[in-house]
């Protein structure tokens, strides 16, 4: 714990780590690591920076991290108590949902017919943006640090000016019949 | 008190619809002014960074609704800047849709001969090109080689890119900073610009009111310049003609607002929006099978592996654009590209035993991403998007600084949308799914709802009143001066990518608008060549003086 961090910034900063590593799953950070689960190799959402971008103040969901994650942790009893788990009290109750626990109640909060959707919905678009596309960072940077996520998704590095130029791009020959009634223009008749 | 500003015609959008409206009016003598309520950049400000702050989330716009998701331009320029610049013609066969209302919706006076000419201006003022096979990218190049395989044709579709000056670097989203598409930005604009119309980015209108002389009033706020969540002080001009031309998405919204002031509008104003039956569908090829199969293979001796290198869609299958089909199963079959960030997680993982968007098997996917080709289907949706009530300001409550808002329409796609849609799938699927080329699902409608990049016809045009807003003429119904030309005033799904044919009926409203300015008192002329000068693509055209 770092000086000045609360019992309650800990606690959100664990639910919302494993809320991102349930969409991008990824290796556990150490042995003890509760908020990602292990459920896969390499970097995932958390390794990527789910929580810096979340933490963004231009992407919107900054202020609602912990009323978020309040309610995370609510359905998280909810659901536990539906299938009498017992869980551990040393973590946030998401937190203590197994992998395979929480992915099924991720399911059941992104479904087209709950009421939450949306918010779900947008926690989870940003996870899969940091892991993707780390948008928190300059691009250059995100592999001068070697991001996990654009190296996971094998995105080609930008060149020495810093941009994406590519100079082979085309097998070079037909390679279909056009349609019969294509113009002379080349468009649908 | 604040000084009321007057001009003769004031545009309010940069895009298509904006800029041909801001160029011939101010080249035939009129004082225009545009307020466009996005930043204004330049080629050097298009950055290829996903950094939120970059030029892609301050010139984009991601909208989500209830059961439709749009994307959109934010900028001077509009949907031209974050465009992929493919231009086909719509089919001749789209002019006679009847969609949902029992009878042809396009006005009687429109139909595929009659717009060619129209067509013809754009295609000299951009310009746009057709495409060889020996520049389509390699994704183009394998959607064509599929196609080809399973006894399908497939097209390289014409484009506004010069194909010479592009890096295939498949940033356009961002805007291209090479200048080698062709935007708005490089031709009409400029154009304007040069005879004097005036363009005041960051500047959001609101409402319109009446004024005594039988003119408008506009009233607009300005958007802080890095968080559009915060609008800063406003003001209002006076104008004789006013052009709307805010996008399919903001259109209407305005219009709606604007109803207190300006009195009932025609029922069609924000109603019959159309997503261009839009859904996307990405594959997972395996290379071998590709190398195998197909033949193909490139440099470093690889089959494909280049879903990043390219320009966008390139390479279009058009076998179902086909006039015998009934309406609702014709489409066009598309290879594109979508960028990470946003897309991403609608991909879904073909046949997943877990969750398809996200988890373990969608983290398995990601890591082939390079291996994916994502196929577009365009179809014939059955207009059954409704706006609600408009938010307090914009056309969405916006939720991050840039980009990302919720806005009013509410879509439920109907049978007949449901069923274009998967006869497109089961397409896609024959294709590229044929000897073990790949795996392949469409994107999730769960998460956003259906989605697309070409919203249309939440103001249309038509010769009916009760299911158009725009007489054929782009004239809003009951308000006299009021013009709309952007992609709301088409009538519905074309089938195709549709910038050029909202382009081309833009530049057919033109002699109207002229004419109308004329009449109320503006010294205006119609007739002004190609923003180059060029005058070959309006040889055709009937001027009026």
């Amino acid at each position: 714990m770092q000086p000045g961090d609360t019992d309650g910034v800990r606690a959100k900063n664990l639910t919302i780590e494993a809320f991102a590593d349930t969409i991008i799953p990824g290796e556990k950070r150490s042995p003890d690591d509760r908020a990602v689960a292990g459920a896969a190799p390499g970097g995932g959402a958390v390794a990527a920076g789910a929580v810096e971008l979340l933490e963004q103040p231009g992407g919107g969901l900054a202020p609602a991290l912990e009323s978020l994650a309040l309610g995370l942790n609510a359905h998280a009893q909810q659901y536990a108590d539906e299938r009498g788990v017992t869980l551990d009290g040393d973590v946030p109750a998401f937190v203590a949902l197994p992998f395979a626990e929480r992915t099924a109640l991720v399911q059941r909060l992104t479904a087209p017919d709950h009421p939450e959707r949306p918010m779900w919905v947008g926690l989870a678009l940003f996870s899969n943006m940091a892991f993707d596309s780390a948008a928190h960072m300059n691009t250059v940077e995100a592999f001068e640090s070697a991001h996990p996520g654009l190296l996971a998704i094998g995105y080609f590095p930008p060149n020495a000016k810093g941009l994406f130029e590519f100079d082979e791009f085309s097998y070079g020959y037909p390679l279909s019949p056009i349609h019969p009634q294509t113009t002379p223009m080349g468009d649908p008749a | 008190m604040t000084t009321i500003e007057s001009t003769d015609v004031l545009v309010i959008g940069s895009g298509f619809g904006g800029a041909i409206a801001a160029y011939h009016l101010a080249a035939g003598g009129a004082r225009v002014v545009v307020l466009e309520r996005g930043p204004w950049l330049t080629a050097e400000e298009f950055d290829h960074d996903f950094k939120l702050g970059s030029s892609y989330t301050r010139v984009f716009d991601f909208v989500v609704g209830d059961g439709m998701s749009l994307l959109g331009g934010n900028c001077v320029g509009g949907g031209s800047v974050v465009y992929f610049a493919t231009m086909p013609r719509a089919p001749r066969f789209v002019f006679e849709r009847m969609g949902s209302i029992g009878r042809r919706m396009w006005p009687a006076s429109i139909d595929r001969d009659s717009l060619d000419p129209w067509y013809d201006r754009v295609a000299e003022a951009l310009p746009v090109t057709q495409q060889s096979w020996e520049k389509v990218p390699y994704a183009g190049g394998l959607w064509a080689a599929a196609c080809a395989h399973a006894g399908r044709t497939a097209n390289p579709v014409p484009s506004a890119v010069d194909v010479d000056m592009c890096t295939n670097c498949n940033w356009m989203m961002a805007g291209c900073r090479f200048d080698a598409k062709r935007s708005l930005l490089l031709n009409y604009l400029p154009a304007a610009l040069a005879h004097g119309a005036e363009i005041r980015p960051m500047h959001e209108v609101q409402h319109l009111s009446r004024t005594d002389g039988g003119g408008y009033r506009v009233h607009y706020r300005i958007v802080d310049d890095e968080d559009y969540r915060v609008l800063h002080g406003g003001g209002a001009i006076d104008a004789k003609i006013v052009v709307v031309a805010a996008g399919a998405g903001a259109t209407p919204v305005i219009l709606q607002r604007s109803e207190p002031t300006l009195g009932p509008m025609p029922a069609a104003v924000g109603r019959y929006f159309s997503g261009n039956g839009e859904r996307l569908n990405t594959a997972i090829l395996d290379e071998d099978r590709v190398r195998e199969v197909l033949g193909l293979s490139r440099a470093g001796g690889l089959a494909y592996a280049a879903n990043q290198i390219g320009r966008g869609p390139t390479v279009a299958s058009w076998d179902k654009l086909d006039a015998s089909l009934p309406e609702y199963e014709r489409f066009s079959l598309e290879q594109l590209y979508f960028p990470p960030g946003l897309g991403t997680i609608l991909a879904q993982v073909p046949d997943a035993a877990g969750p398809s968007w996200f988890g373990v098997e969608k983290k398995e996917m990601l890591r082939r991403w390079q291996s994916w080709l994502t196929i577009f289907i365009m179809s014939e949706d059955d207009n059954e998007g409704v706006f609600g009530p408009p938010p307090d300001t914009g056309n969405a409550v916006r939720l991050s600084q840039q980009m990302l808002g919720h806005g009013p329409l509410r879509y439920r796609p109907t049978a007949n949308t449901r069923r274009g849609w998967a006869l497109a799938d089961a397409e896609i699927k024959d294709i590229l799914e044929r000897d073990g080329l790949a795996r392949v699902a469409p994107w999730t409608n769960d998460l956003v709802g259906a989605y697309t990049v070409h919203p249309l016809a939440s103001c249309r045009i038509g010769d009916d009143p009760a299911t158009s807003a725009l007489d054929d003429r782009h004239e809003l119904r009951g308000h006299p001066g009021i013009f709309v030309t952007d992609g709301s005033a088409v009538p519905g799904g074309l089938t195709v990518n549709p910038a050029l044919t909202i382009a081309a009926l833009a530049e057919r409203a033109m002699p109207g608008i002229v004419r109308a300015a004329q009449e109320r008192g503006v010294a205006v002329r119609y007739g002004a060549p190609s923003p180059d000068g060029s005058t070959a693509g309006r040889r055709a055209v009937v001027p009026t003086a």
